[in-house]
């Protein structure tokens, strides 16, 4: 290990007889160990993975490509008749998305408080975390499943679906910058006498809100991308009509449907990237 | 009439004893120094008396003659006490993302009611209290900037208007001045003294160059390994002295130049021009050393 540092007193005789440390002295060899195990584990992971997930079957990507091009040429020429159906249905989306972001914005506020190690005891802290991995953890579709039975078959179901689910994500990313932040001025406004609340609401909130109010922006839209998906079990907007068209082998209405789906997603997208910029 | 007392403080962590048993009385109106090396217990000792850590058992601080903690618990009274010590922190530790009013209204969170201090609504009077003090400190300019965007000297003078507002009876500080260029440092210690003369507020102030606390303060309180190895007036401090207490430390604690003394270094009015050539006096003789 130390081989390299001993040529070099003969090769400078010069510069004194003081000992050179070997290149490696200090280093910690426990590290790069754990560096090829963790190296070893991802890739045993996904060998076991191979066989399972019917990897094998990669080559009929190239054998049997003509039959995706004859499925996609279906959607080549997409038909806009409808459109004003179409973009009304797609709003509907949309609005579910905004009042479902917004419901759980506002939960997630004092969530993302009570998530945060930094704020609270664990006795608090663990039973909000689980909480919210319940939450996370159960899918909006089942959610709108669920809430179907409750509230009939409509744009209702969805929101309460992407509430409940996208608060659990929210509280997370939410508690995770509130975990991040400098003590210091905190300590600074608890210095005056303040109540705890009131170190959150002076101290902690303005230093995490550029932070929420990016995580928020993008939340709102992958719920967009969700609140279509929603539609194809009844909960209303773009989705079902895009659902009812699929299946009814409608493929120019289908593809039409698509187009007015990416344009609002690459829309909502550069919208709440410049709010993002206006924020921070 | 004391204003700070603390008896047997220890506080201890992991393997390090950062406080050793520390017994200090403080007057109400005194200006005190507190002085010691890297790692001597001065933050940690400042953060105790301020409420912001708990000792361990057997120490007591009281605070106006209140118990402030005691055996590692804080008193019944202690969100009150903190409203009567204002704090001042190397970092200065204002809420960057707020403007300097904001942080500065912050003071009064201690003394109205929890439920309008929380939603933010500050009476104009209030408003008011908080664009004097910064008057007080000499920056009534940037009451609507962002704190981030102030210099730290600028920084460092918010935070005293924010204990100015708070009407703290006790002002702690806790390296107010390390991070800080010479004419901003001899500005803030300018304010200080300011208060403590005109207001009668009693100032804990730690130091790191024993310079300062022979201009401004009478009495010097050293710390080493978490003991006060001296306690008396400033003046008694001599180079020979410190290097008995601290050893090879104690270069750490002196200016490689001294400094002018009290009044001499603000003549009349102006002060730009005054602290001017202290600075460009000072980097001469750093440059050899």
């Amino acid at each position: 290990m130390s081989t390299t540092s001993e040529p070099l007193p003969a090769a400078s005789p010069s510069r004194g007889q003081q000992a050179m440390p070997g290149i490696n002295a200090g280093r910690d060899w426990s590290r790069s160990f754990w560096n090829l195990v963790i190296l070893a584990g991802v890739i045993a992971a996904l060998a076991i993975s191979w066989g399972p997930a019917e990897m094998g079957r990669w080559t009929f990507l190239f054998t049997d490509s003509a039959n995706m091009a004859e499925y996609a040429s279906g959607f080549l020429h997409p038909d806009f008749t409808d459109w004003r159906y179409y973009v009304q249905e797609m709003i509907v989306t949309v609005e579910i998305a905004v009042w479902g972001t917004f419901l759980s914005l506002i939960v997630s506020i004092p969530f993302g408080i009570l998530c945060a190690h930094n704020m609270v005891p664990w006795w608090v802290l663990h039973p909000c975390r689980r909480l919210m991995d319940v939450f996370r953890a159960i899918h909006e579709v089942v959610w709108a499943v669920l809430f179907v039975v409750a509230v009939g078959l409509g744009p209702f179901a969805g929101v309460m679906a992407l509430f409940i689910h996208n608060t659990g994500i929210m509280a997370k990313l939410f508690s995770e910058a509130v975990e991040s932040i400098d003590p210091r001025p905190v300590e600074g406004i608890r210095s005056t006498g303040a109540t705890r609340i009131q170190e959150v609401v002076f101290g902690v909130i303005p230093q995490v809100l550029p932070l929420w109010v990016s995580y928020t922006l993008y939340r709102l839209e992958t719920n967009v991308r969700t609140a279509t998906i929603l539609g194809v079990i009844g909960a209303g907007g773009i989705g079902q009509v895009m659902f009812e068209s699929i299946r009814g082998f409608y493929y120019p209405q289908s593809s039409a449907i698509l187009i007015i789906v990416v344009v609002t997603v690459v829309l909502t997208d550069l919208l709440s990237q410049q709010l993002r910029k206006f924020v921070t | 009439m004391t204003a700070i007392a603390v008896e047997n403080l220890c506080k201890r962590f992991g393997k390090k004893q950062a406080l050793a048993g520390v017994d200090l009385t403080i007057g109400k109106g005194e200006m005190v120094a507190l002085i010691g090396a890297s790692g001597s217990g001065k933050s940690t000792l400042i953060r105790h008396i301020a409420g912001l850590e708990r000792g361990d058992a057997g120490s007591l601080i009281e605070i106006l003659g209140e118990v402030q903690q005691k055996d590692g618990r804080y008193g019944p009274k202690m969100r009150e006490l903190r409203g009567n010590i204002g704090v001042i922190f190397q970092q200065f530790n204002l809420v960057a993302r707020l403007p300097v009013i904001t942080n500065v209204l912050c003071g009064i969170l201690g003394r109205i009611s929890p439920w309008r201090g929380t939603f933010g609504f500050f009476t104009r009077a209030e408003r008011i209290a908080a664009i004097e003090a910064l008057g007080r400190v000499g920056i009534p300019e940037v009451a609507w900037q962002r704190a981030s965007t102030l210099s730290g000297g600028q920084q460092q003078r918010a935070a005293i208007a924010r204990t100015l507002v708070q009407r703290s009876k006790i002002l702690l500080a806790d390296e107010p001045i390390a991070s800080l260029d010479p004419a901003s440092a001899r500005r803030v210690m300018d304010v200080l003294a300011d208060i403590n003369r005109s207001e009668g507020m009693t100032v804990l102030v730690s130091l790191h160059q024993v310079e300062y606390a022979r201009v401004y303060c009478d009495r010097t309180v050293a710390l080493r390994d978490g003991k006060v190895v001296y306690d008396g007036p400033s003046d008694a401090l001599s180079d020979s002295f410190l290097t008995e207490l601290y050893g090879a430390a104690y270069e750490e604690l002196v200016l490689p130049q001294k400094l002018p003394v009290k009044g001499e270094a603000r003549p009349t009015g102006t002060r730009e021009p005054v602290d001017r050539p202290v600075v460009g006096a000072r980097k001469k003789t750093l440059q050899p050393a």
